[in-house]
């Protein structure tokens, strides 16, 4: 059944807020009882006031209407007259100089209504100046009586287009009431039990529990931010990538070695000395330590052999190679020196085949962007064993980005000076509707290995990619520095979800 | 020593990387592929070479069999318009050009004349030619000679005839554009090699090779309309965007290069400029090709390519008129080479290499389609190889190998899974950091990845130190001064890391287990890394108790007892990096002492 409550109304203008009508009192004190207050004004105004929460004591239904109202200035006009009217009646007969009318606080506005409407004229030439004169001995002043009409409660006889013409003049506006009819609830009770907003141990020892009633939690709600630490994003794929390689059984490579010299870094990868990689657009040299003092000296000389007249079955590049230029020191640019010293490694003791990896940092002197930066990190697999085909390194690709979610490879030819051949990794991206490159690879070359000393037969497969760019597509993330560097946004870095690799490309 | 207004071809040199979409992933080992030259040629005029039109789509799969790259479909229009914008681009033309990357070892394909060539062998529609050198009809082979002064400053010479050549615009353009990715690429920038074509009717022999000092050397160079010394051209072309690049090349030496014909005309000032006088034009009927180096082989590398790719408009084609060179001592050598040379391998071990299974005539078949003239032998399953001039790339047998595999299909091979078995086992030193980063982690510290490389003002200068008393690596040539020197300590990048993340609620707890590089004369290079955990504090009030409960806990992880002897403790300390008196060093029985403190 319903029980209507006259006027219980609440304004939720700015200027009205509040409870009205007989039960109006009662209603409020009955908020106040449970501990709620009557908000809903500013923040939240639209929504109806928090009367539910007291259980299904009442419930309050939503209405809405509107009506017109003067404002503060329609207000003064219906006390006292429109500006123009006062205007009019300020002139005395013998006229009013037009300086002395501007003094007036009315006086400017109320002028030029008064003259569209002939109630005045200025005599220009008069002398002392301008003198403003009635033309009319009466007038009426229609402004004022709309006005004392909609404050009356009056404004249906107004016409809407007058209405709306004196809003135009800011005398009146439009005022949306908001208003709750408040009914009988299920559970209406002329008393009200305080809720219980948590559950504490007395309430369970005593077993006063039973006969609480608790306040519902919002569900809607989002938890509280915990206080917690992150891994950085990119150290968590890096992880992920040392997972595959490792469930694949590579051993990983001591790769903290950032200095290297010319000699791992390029020569012994038979990388010539003229090399545009080894210029100073390309690579970080260092003015101290300048040069590295200690080399294998049997093993630089078939590599100093074999870039300058060949041997092992190669034509050399036929160039006069110099010691200085493979002992300057550089910030490694690629893990691939390590790779070659862990190769050397090998060559020194009887063969047994190997399969290594490392991921760590590389440095390149070059111009920096929103993708590239001056150190990066190469992410980095080696397989030296027996009779290794290229189809074996299309296998282990093959394996090898299946565990990243990528199962459609292609390979295309490539150029890289130490291996031969050279593929580049090619996967299907199919969002984008295209094959991307994904990672290069090949082959070592026989010049690399043969003087290292590993047996004829052994082949060295290989392959690299970078950690960034996957790490950023997986983020979506278009400038690195907000992944690598000082500049990161710790904000971003803990709103990283956990790293699922299968989610890279695609 | 180009012969064209250089405007006609912008360099478009270009790393491959710069696509759109092939860069989503950086390949590392790119720096190798660096340079990687982009060749544009008219879509038009290569589908005229290739004798068929392809879809767009259709060369792009090519492309990727052959080991090429279809980079960009583009307009000269549209380069203008996308470099200079649209207002420039009005009158230009809207003809198609395709961009290719090519091998940057691959110099015979670095114009419409090799890729065509290339792709109608490899597509069975040509037999390769063969390159000729042939003796003049008049007998007198034109000489250079060479003397003793050029050995101050770029000593290797070589030259070659092509005679009765036509050109036409597109030709002409091609055979200027040639040289110019030569310059680029094998010619490392002119400092090898330099190239220098001249009208051979305008000047007469012999040519004398020489070096004199750059006030003695006067000459009217290309496109200019007075005489300049050579002093004068340096000052000259110091301005100029394309010929500044070279000047370093000669500029310190006390004498400079300079070809003088039999009358005293000068044919050029390698590396920088030609002579005016012998320009080639379109009229141009017999060329006269000379490149100077300061490496004999790239020279001869280089001679070679720019005859065999453009003896096919001579009126006999593929024949390139001999010319000889003496030398300072008196001995002569005729060039160009164009020298085959012959290998012999079996097909066991191209099918044991690529892993297919061919027969040894398909082999041969496969590596005649990559311009290497191959046969079977007959001797078992043996191969002989011809290696032509143009393939100067081909240096071992694991080269012949990887043609054999290309013209077989990279993606036709069958993917096998090899049966090496190995046990798989983590560096150390990363096995610990993995394992105490996620304790950190869940310590409730956040961690941080900053550079290795930072300004000397970093690890110095801001944390009250002397950059003597660091034992910092420098860098030699940085281009910005965050590249001055490998970080020593770890400790700015986090300070840096907090001034960059000001916005964030307090605390911040964050950390970084990364490597500092240090010098040490111990090892090989001279310098080793070096691996530091570094953490930080930062709130309104010090909180020197939170970092020293991390290190508590650290402590806790590594199973390192708080005690003094056999165990660790902190003790205060005075650092000037640090609040005096709110610094302590970590002392443990044995390693050095790290810092645990507040930084000012």
């Amino acid at each position: 059944m319903y029980i209507s409550i006259y006027g219980n109304v609440s304004f939720v203008t700015p200027n009205h807020s509040g409870i009205y009508g007989p039960w109006g009192r009662h209603i409020r004190s009955l908020l106040r009882f449970a501990g709620l207050k009557y908000g809903g004004h500013r923040c939240g105004g639209d929504a109806p006031p928090s009367l539910q929460t007291l259980g299904d004591v009442i419930s309050a239904e939503l209405r809405s209407s509107k009506h017109w109202e003067l404002t503060g200035e329609g207000t003064e006009i219906a006390e006292q007259g429109s500006h123009e009217a006062r205007v009019f009646s300020s002139i005395p007969l013998e006229g009013l100089a037009q300086s002395e009318l501007m003094k007036l606080s009315f006086g400017k506005i109320g002028f030029s209504k008064a003259m569209s409407n002939k109630w005045i004229r200025v005599d220009k030439a008069h002398e002392g100046g301008p003198r403003i004169f009635r033309t009319v001995e009466n007038i009426e002043d229609q402004v004022r009586e709309k006005l004392l009409l909609v404050q009356r409660g009056n404004s249906c006889e107004l016409e809407e287009k007058e209405k709306n013409e004196l809003k135009k003049r800011r005398l009146l506006s439009e005022v949306t009431v908001k208003s709750y009819w408040i009914t009988k609830g299920s559970s209406f009770s002329t008393t009200v039990t305080k809720q219980e907003t948590e559950l504490t141990p007395e309430m369970i020892a005593t077993g006063s529990w039973k006969e609480k009633t608790f306040k519902p939690y919002n569900f809607e709600a989002m938890g509280v931010a915990l206080d917690c630490g992150h891994l950085h994003p990119l150290m968590k794929v890096r992880t992920q990538f040392r997972q595959i390689f490792l469930e694949m059984g590579f051993t990983e490579m001591p790769t903290n070695n950032f200095i290297e010299s010319s000699f791992w870094n390029f020569d012994s990868l038979f990388q010539p000395q003229q090399h545009p990689a080894r210029d100073q657009h390309d690579t970080f040299f260092l003015s101290d330590p300048a040069l590295a003092h200690e080399f294998p000296q049997d093993y630089l000389q078939r590599v100093k052999r074999v870039h300058s007249e060949g041997g092992f079955g190669s034509q050399g590049y036929k160039y006069d190679w110099k010691t200085e230029e493979a002992q300057k020191n550089i910030l490694r640019t690629h893990t691939t020196a390590v790779s070659a010293r862990m190769l050397y490694k090998v060559a020194q003791q009887k063969f047994t085949p190997v399969k290594y990896f490392s991921i760590d940092r590389v440095f390149r002197n070059e111009t920096l962007d929103a993708t590239h930066l001056a150190e990066f990190h190469q992410i980095e697999g080696v397989v030296a064993d027996y009779g290794l085909t290229l189809g074996d390194l299309m296998g282990v690709l093959h394996q090898f980005f299946t565990k990243l979610g990528i199962t459609k490879l292609r390979f295309k030819p490539a150029y890289n000076p130490y291996t031969e051949p050279s593929m580049e990794v090619f996967s299907y991206h199919e969002g984008l509707k295209k094959w991307v490159e994904v990672g290069n690879s090949g082959v070592f070359r026989p010049e690399m290995l043969l003087p290292m000393g590993l047996p004829e037969d052994v082949s060295v497969i290989a392959w690299g990619l970078s950690l960034e760019r996957p790490t950023m597509i997986k983020y979506g993330i278009n400038n690195i520095r907000e992944l690598v560097g000082h500049k990161v946004n710790l904000q971003m870095c803990c709103c990283y979800s956990y790293v699922t690799m299968y989610v890279l490309l695609n | 020593m180009v012969a064209a207004p250089f405007c006609a071809f912008k360099c478009t040199v270009s790393g491959s990387y710069n696509r759109l979409v092939g860069s989503f992933f950086i390949v590392c080992w790119r720096g190798l592929a660096a340079n990687m030259p982009t060749v544009g040629v008219r879509r038009e005029l290569l589908f005229k070479a290739l004798g068929r039109a392809y879809t767009d789509e259709e060369f792009d799969e090519l492309c990727f069999e052959y080991g090429l790259e279809l980079d960009e479909i583009t307009s000269e229009k549209e380069i203008i318009s996308r470099e200079q914008g649209d207002s420039k681009a009005a009158g230009a033309s809207d003809v198609i050009l395709y961009k290719i990357d090519v091998p940057a070892n691959r110099y015979d394909l670095l114009c419409l004349e090799g890729l065509a060539r290339g792709l109608q062998v490899f597509k069975n529609k040509l037999e390769a030619p063969r390159y000729r050198r042939v003796r003049p009809v008049s007998g007198e082979s034109q000489k250079l000679i060479i003397t003793k002064e050029t050995e101050a400053v770029r000593r290797h010479a070589v030259a070659a005839v092509l005679r009765n050549i036509t050109f036409t615009q597109e030709r002409y353009d091609s055979f200027i554009e040639l040289q110019e990715k030569l310059h680029q690429n094998v010619c490392r920038k002119r400092s090898l090699v330099a190239i220098g074509t001249h009208d051979l009717d305008t000047i007469s022999g012999p040519f004398t090779y020489t070096a004199k000092p750059p006030g003695d050397i006067s000459f009217k160079p290309l496109n200019q309309s007075q005489e300049f010394t050579a002093t004068q051209l340096m000052s000259l072309y110091k301005t100029d965007s394309h010929l500044r690049h070279y000047l370093h090349i000669i500029e310190d030496k006390p004498v400079y290069p300079v070809i003088y014909d039999s009358n005293g005309i000068v044919l050029s000032m390698p590396p920088i400029i030609n002579g005016d006088h012998s320009k080639i034009t379109l009229k141009t009927r017999n060329v006269f090709i000379e490149c100077t180096a300061t490496d004999l082989n790239k020279a001869k590398i280089v001679l070679d390519m720019m005859v065999t790719m453009f003896s096919e408009y001579c009126l006999q084609p593929f024949t390139v008129e001999e010319a000889e060179v003496v030398y300072p001592d008196g001995k002569a050598c005729i060039y160009p080479e164009l020298a085959y040379r012959k290998e012999k391998l079996s097909s066991e071990f191209i099918n044991r290499k690529v892993g297919i299974n061919e027969s040894t005539e398909k082999i041969a078949q496969l590596l005649t389609r990559m311009c290497l003239r191959s046969r079977a032998t007959g001797v078992g399953d043996e191969i002989e190889v011809e290696i032509p001039p143009t393939r100067s790339d081909v240096i071992h047998a694991c080269d012949i190998m990887e043609d054999a595999a290309i013209a077989y299909g990279f993606n036709n091979i069958i993917r096998t899974t090899p049966h090496t078995y190995t046990v798989a086992n983590q560096f150390p030193l990363n096995k610990l950091t993995e394992l105490l980063r996620q304790d950190l982690a869940a310590a409730g510290f956040t961690e941080a990845l900053n550079f290795a490389l930072c300004s000397q003002e970093d690890i110095a200068d801001k944390l009250g130190k002397k950059i003597s008393e660091t034992r910092a690596v420098h860098i030699s040539n940085p281009k910005t001064a965050e590249f001055q020197v490998a970080r020593t300590t770890l400790l700015p990048g986090l300070l840096k890391t907090i001034a960059a993340n000001r916005k964030m609620p307090l605390p911040l707890k964050l950390f970084e287990i990364s490597d500092v590089v240090l010098k040490d004369e111990t090892k090989d290079v001279g310098a080793r890394n070096s691996r530091r955990f570094c953490a930080i504090y930062y709130n309104k009030s010090p909180g020197f108790e939170v970092i020293h409960g991390l290190l508590d806990r650290t402590m806790q992880l590594l199973e390192v007892k708080s005690a003094r002897g056999d165990g660790y403790h902190i003790q205060a300390a005075d650092d000037n990096t640090f609040f005096p008196g709110r610094c302590a060093e970590i002392r443990a029985s044995r390693s050095p002492p790290p810092r645990c403190n507040q930084p000012l």
